[in-house]
């Protein structure tokens, strides 16, 4: 028999051994696990000891050794640095002296720290400052000067109902305009249907919304986590539209996981139909 | 027991059936539909077509099998798209299995009849250099030299005995760079390492689950395009289908795929908008009983 085939039917009996879990948890689905956390171990052991382990420590160190002992000096002698301190990181397996492992794990805390300063710094702090704070106007080249007069006007508009609206959401909940119900709701409703006109427009005129709404979203998702001053009135109103802000990234990154796991399944049935019964092409 | 609280106490079970059934039966559907390409991927897309013949692009695979149904089909459309057009292409992994994946996408190319496996020569026109250990620390040496991180290539070759390979130092010699990623390391430590320091031009395939991190590299430049899960890689399928000019068949298992995920999406919703119909129907009444 091909032995693809008998890999085939095993990966198909400890998928479908997996998904029985799905109607309850069985002795098929505790094997299926058991062997996929034992073969997954033995993977990383045998992957981390000949790619890091052999490849990167013993490969350069050995030699270095030899040449020491022909009385010559090899710079990868420094191995012999991380060679240590990677043995007093296994001193945490022997109880009385397991404190020893905390100093190479401080090299490796600091030393990560110190690179992830720099590079999270530029790429996630600074680059990411610059893309939110964009002109709020942006002019096609062909534009002439009547027509910009215009458009500067339709985006001055836009932009005040915008605000005005807003400002209706956020001073609607202050303590020092009571407004009734109702009339909240009103304008709550005219602020909505404003922010989806300026959406709308903003697609066909150089008004930036978009980069106008993140730069909001971004300053008002900032107040929310600003605790030292209480989170009432005009504060308060920009804390819950940071918090609206805030919900709609996390129900897109939910939705992208949602998304994600799908495609694992998908992986699998792929599999169980194409490869397993051979039932879809 | 009246119908919404029936409903509400549903076994999950039948849920789960559902939504297996929903993206099961799609698979036996040959259906052809079309997708609005996003930005973002049409970004990718301009800056592969703008490559000349013979410019090298350097595709590091980070992810492995259990991220392949999203990851693989964009691998395949785009391994295919560069051979097609001419492009050296040096492959490389800081997973260990990338490498691997990156065969798959090679022989499914090479399977493509409109491609001649005859035409390439390994070490000439395509280049697997492996997995390295080191995460980002590999891609930093890589800014100073490729040959410190990869002495030899996949199949044990030595990288001076690699024509392809002999006129590259660092990443000043790579004119496009791929990142297939399903976690860490992976874009992020691309875009800060070889894009924000080397300023290497990077395109990015990522995971549905790591995408929504990616995405303001986008917006502030640091990535030229993006495919994001099963989407963007339908998305990527249907764009190099538009081209006349390579002749090749891209829609493949992205687009078969997104069917399924269509539909299950639309199951997911569907039992969504009734259990809280249900919630709302049922805490209406039990308020009013209250209030009895």
């Amino acid at each position: 028999m091909d032995s693809n085939i008998v890999g085939v039917w095993i990966a198909a009996f400890l998928t479908l051994g997996i998904m029985s879990f799905l109607y309850k948890d069985n002795p098929w689905y505790k094997f299926s696990e058991a062997i996929f956390v034992g073969l997954s171990a033995g993977y990383w052991f045998a992957s981390l000891f000949w790619q890091s382990l052999h490849a990167k420590f013993w490969t350069n160190w050995s030699p270095a050794v030899q040449s020491l002992f022909q009385g010559q000096f090899d710079y990868n002698l420094l191995y012999t640095g991380a060679g240590i301190l990677g043995l007093m990181m296994l001193l945490r397996l022997v109880p009385p002296i397991g404190w020893i492992s905390r100093w190479p794990l401080s090299v490796v805390v600091g030393g990560t720290a110190g690179l992830y300063l720099i590079n999270y710094l530029v790429s996630n702090a600074i680059r990411q400052i610059g893309s939110t704070i964009q002109p709020a106007v942006t002019f096609p080249e062909s534009i002439g000067w009547v027509q910009s007069g215009g458009v500067i006007i339709g985006n001055v508009l836009v932009f005040a109902v915008l605000l005005v609206s807003l400002g209706f959401i956020l001073f609607g909940r202050s303590s020092t305009i009571d407004l009734p119900t109702p009339t909240k709701l009103f304008f709550f409703l005219i602020a909505l249907v404003a922010c989806g006109l300026g959406t709308f427009y903003s697609l066909s005129m150089p008004l930036n919304l978009t980069g106008l709404i993140i730069f909001m979203g971004v300053f008002c998702g900032l107040i929310y986590f600003f605790f030292s001053k209480e989170h009432t009135g005009f504060f308060g109103g920009a804390a819950t539209v940071g918090t609206w802000f805030l919900m709609v990234t996390f129900g897109a990154s939910f939705g992208y996981t949602v998304m994600s796991r799908m495609s694992l399944l998908i992986g699998r049935i792929d599999f169980l139909l194409v490869e397993w019964l051979k039932v879809v092409k | 027991m009246n119908f919404w609280k029936a409903l509400l106490a549903i076994d999950r079970r039948w849920i789960f059936l559902f939504v297996f059934l929903a993206l099961a039966v799609p698979m036996f559907l040959n259906v052809d539909f079309e997708l609005s390409i996003s930005r973002e991927v049409q970004g990718l897309y301009d800056a592969l077509d703008k490559l000349q013949p013979n410019s090298k692009v350097l595709m590091s695979f980070d992810y492995d099998p259990p991220s392949a149904p999203e990851l693989q089909p964009m691998a395949d459309a785009i391994m295919k798209y560069c051979l097609k057009k001419r492009l050296r292409i040096i492959i490389m992994g800081l997973w260990p299995q990338g490498p691997i994946q990156a065969n798959m996408a090679l022989a499914r190319a090479f399977a493509d009849k409109n491609i001649d496996q005859s035409e390439y020569v390994y070490g000439i026109h395509y280049v697997n250099l492996g997995y390295q250990a080191g995460n980002e620390f590999v891609i930093q040496r890589m800014g100073s030299s490729f040959y410190d991180m990869f002495k030899n290539d996949y199949a044990g070759n030595r990288y001076e005995e690699l024509p392809l390979m002999r006129g590259i130092k660092n990443f000043n010699d790579i004119d496009f760079s791929i990142n297939f990623s399903a976690g860490y390391p992976g874009t992020v430590e691309w875009v800060q390492i070889a894009v924000d320091r080397f300023h290497v031009r990077l395109g990015a395939g990522n995971t549905a689950v790591q995408a929504p991190q990616v995405y303001p590299y986008y917006n502030s430049g640091q990535v030229v395009g993006l495919a994001g899960g099963m989407r963007g890689a339908a998305e990527l399928e249907g764009i190099f289908a538009y081209n006349a000019e390579t002749d090749v068949v891209y829609k493949d298992r992205g687009t078969k795929y997104m069917l399924s995920q269509t539909i299950a999406h639309a199951v997911v919703m569907f039992f969504i908008v009734v259990g809280n119909i249900a919630y709302f129907v049922i805490g209406r009444k039990d308020k009013l009983k209250t209030s009895k």
